[in-house]
């Protein structure tokens, strides 16, 4: 009983009990939710994974997010950059048809990720050099991103037929698991060993309560905001590779369409505050994942695609409720009004 | 000289000299460039075109005005859900499209009304619930309809149609209507107690309270003015678009943003000029009218020059704004200095 009062009073505890909720509800109205097969060809095969699979992307976008959510910034250019990053790749490795790349695979890989890099040092002069709010900063490449995109590809999709391109969103041939799934477990390990093992988890931390103060206690503030925007782009451009293999091309229009909003949510459902000072990654990652499924049941009970937006909307304007702190207060006279109550029955009783 | 440009740029007015001189630069460049660009029509083109945009600039602009992160993203889904429910209302239906377009004005109100309370009395973050109510119109406009509904009431397409015909030039309705909501916001912001109490609680909410003014209202109002300004340019959209689509007016949240920001408010909350934002908004429009004479140009430069504008003018707001805080200092040292000798005397 105990543990379980700790446990709802946890930052994990809505989170999880929103996941939690979703996926009973999965089990009793949708068949065969948990089963997981091997297919003929050695791949994993079933909802969860699929589920996990899908958010992929999304939770290695909103690792990124979330740091720069805890030093008080958004990072809204991260759906632009993810569409760059695809166009990188695409355009360097061609859209020939015999599936013969122009350069080679691992010279697309790092310029994809490069350009990330690029992105985020970008955004991070004008956040922590030219103090300009986070938002508006990085509202500038958001707006100009997709430009940039379209310029590389020149407007076309590039379809890309060379074989290995396809791997990053699929699955390698012989590894049971989506690479895709493989790499996002990768980037969490490294985000939860930064966040453990070194004390940039804490640096962040102050920054986002108090840069000033940080400063006088010697947090490098310029480096620590330099730091969490150029990971926020090499996150972007990580997920900008998944995001053009799972089509196997360059939709400069397209390609990460509405993820910054979603990588925002994600943190924000696992208790991340946007003004900065707190941050869950676990809270993220089951953030991530409680879209993901959302999404996924919708559409197995067959809730159409353009609807999706409403019931996703709900869910999450509910969530929000939920955890601010009005309604806190709210449930905790309601508690004290009926506990009140039940005493007063109980002396007149009595 | 030093002195002037150094007043000049302390000056509250300094962003929208900067922004009325660029729309001057870009038509005059647009004029020097092509052959019947500088005539009245097109200028007169850029209201026509941008009514829509123009509107729910002017109402965005109050929700950053109001500051706290203010803003609102559910504008261009708004848009979408006017146009949808007027085209519905309109097919399926024979109310006439008078009482349409104020059951549109309603549901523009209380989609404000759901930000504003969500963000004044329940303290969420702007950027989180508008999110939300974006999410939510754009689902309910495709829950009304997946295909694009046409609007085929003639008593409505004479309304899309009307013009105001002067000499050999003429202006759209929606045009007309975009110039009175610029003048009444300008006019409100300036003049009212309401308006005042809008920059006091952008400015410094602590302080404003403090004052006795009743912060949550404005802040709920500004989001109801936003609403009920997305809802009046969601009619003039379906004025030019003439149907209801889920995709109309995708990412005018951020058009709306951008234009602001270039007609000089500051996304810190309380600084703002609306007839800067329409500026804004006509330079975006200059710019996709010379790509438009040019021909060879794609349309993604349009994204890229807006990007760079924003840029420039954002790193200028930063500039201004360090230079503006070095006067205040040093006036407040000198100031200071005069009171010591006075009190020594």
């Amino acid at each position: 009983m105990d543990m379980l009062k700790k446990f709802s009073h946890s930052s994990l505890a809505l989170p999880l009990a929103a996941l939690a909720l979703l996926l009973l509800f999965n089990a009793i109205f949708v068949e065969d939710f948990f089963v997981i097969q091997v297919m003929d060809n050695g791949n994993l095969y079933g909802r969860p994974i699929d589920i996990l699979y899908r958010a992929s992307s999304l939770i290695i976008l909103a690792l990124g997010m979330t740091f720069v959510l805890a030093t008080g910034g958004v990072d809204i250019s991260v759906g632009a950059v993810v569409a760059i990053s695809a166009a990188t790749c695409c355009v360097l490795l061609g859209g020939d048809v015999s599936g013969i790349p122009e350069h080679p695979f691992f010279v697309a890989i790092i310029a994809a990720l490069l350009v990330g890099v690029i992105a985020g040092i970008w955004n991070g002069t004008l956040v922590a050099k030219f103090k300009i709010q986070a938002m508006v900063a990085t509202l500038i490449l958001m707006t100009a991103g997709r430009g940039i995109a379209q310029l590389m590809t020149d407007g076309q999709i590039i379809t890309v037929y060379y074989r290995p391109f396809s791997y990053i969103g699929g699955n390698i041939p012989g590894v049971m698991l989506p690479t895709a799934m493989i790499i996002a477990f990768l980037m969490v390990c490294l985000v939860i060993f930064l966040d453990r093992k070194t004390s940039l988890g804490l640096m962040i931390q102050s920054v986002g309560i108090n840069p000033t103060a940080s400063r006088y206690a010697g947090v490098k503030v310029t480096a620590v905001l330099f730091a969490v925007y150029i990971f926020s782009g090499f996150c972007a451009g990580t997920a900008g590779l998944i995001e053009g293999s799972l089509i196997r091309a360059a939709d400069a229009n397209n390609a990460g369409l509405n993820m910054e909003m979603d990588a925002i949510l994600s943190a924000t459902l696992g208790g991340t505050l946007m003004v900065g000072g707190r941050y869950y990654i676990g809270g993220t990652i089951i953030g991530a994942i409680t879209i993901q499924t959302l999404t996924t049941t919708m559409y197995a009970i067959g809730v159409s695609a353009d609807a999706l937006p409403a019931v996703k909307a709900i869910v999450i304007l509910l969530i929000i409720i939920i955890q601010s702190e009005r309604f806190k207060t709210m449930f905790r006279e309601w508690r004290l009004k009926s506990a009140g109550n039940k005493a007063a029955k109980e002396a007149s009783n009595g | 000289m030093g002195k002037f440009f150094s007043n000049l740029a302390a000056s509250p007015m300094f962003a929208f000299y900067v922004t009325a001189a660029l729309f001057i630069i870009l038509f005059g460049a647009g004029s020097i460039a092509f052959e019947g660009f500088f005539s009245l029509q097109v200028f007169l083109n850029l209201f026509i075109d941008n009514a829509p945009l123009i509107i729910v600039t002017c109402g965005i602009t109050f929700a950053i005005l109001s500051g706290g992160g203010g803003i609102d993203l559910s504008v261009g889904s708004v848009v979408a859900i006017s146009c949808m429910t007027l085209a519905y209302l309109m097919r399926d239906t024979t109310l006439s499209p008078y009482i349409c377009m104020v059951i549109v004005l309603l549901i523009g109100i209380a989609v404000g009304l759901l930000n504003g309370i969500l963000i004044a009395y329940f303290k969420l973050q702007p950027f989180i619930v508008t999110l939300g109510t974006m999410f939510l119109c754009r689902g309910l406009t495709a829950i009304i309809s997946r295909e694009s509904v046409a609007i085929n009431n003639a008593e409505y397409s004479d309304l899309a149609f009307m013009s105001f015909e002067f000499g050999d030039y003429f202006i759209s309705l929606g045009a007309v209507i975009a110039l009175i909501v610029v003048v009444i916001c300008t006019l409100v912001l300036r003049y009212t107690s309401f308006g005042r109490g809008v920059y006091a609680v952008g400015g410094n909410e602590q302080s404003a309270r403090l004052m006795g003014l009743r912060v949550d209202f404005i802040r709920v109002m500004v989001y109801v003015i936003s609403g009920f300004c997305s809802a009046l340019g969601g009619i003039t959209f379906s004025w030019i678009m003439l149907s209801g689509y889920a995709q109309h007016a995708l990412g005018m949240e951020m058009d709306a943003v951008a234009s602001s920001v270039i007609g000089g408010t500051q996304l810190m909350g309380g600084v703002a000029f609306i007839p800067g934002t329409l500026l804004g908004v006509m330079i975006q429009g200059t710019i996709l009218t010379i790509i438009s004479f040019e021909g060879t140009l794609s349309a993604w430069w349009t994204k890229i020059v807006i990007g760079i504008l924003l840029c420039i003018f954002i790193v200028m707001q930063a500039l201004v704004t360090e230079h503006r805080n070095k006067l205040m200092s040093l006036k407040a040292e000198s100031t200071g200095k005069k009171d010591k000798k006075a009190a020594k005397a």
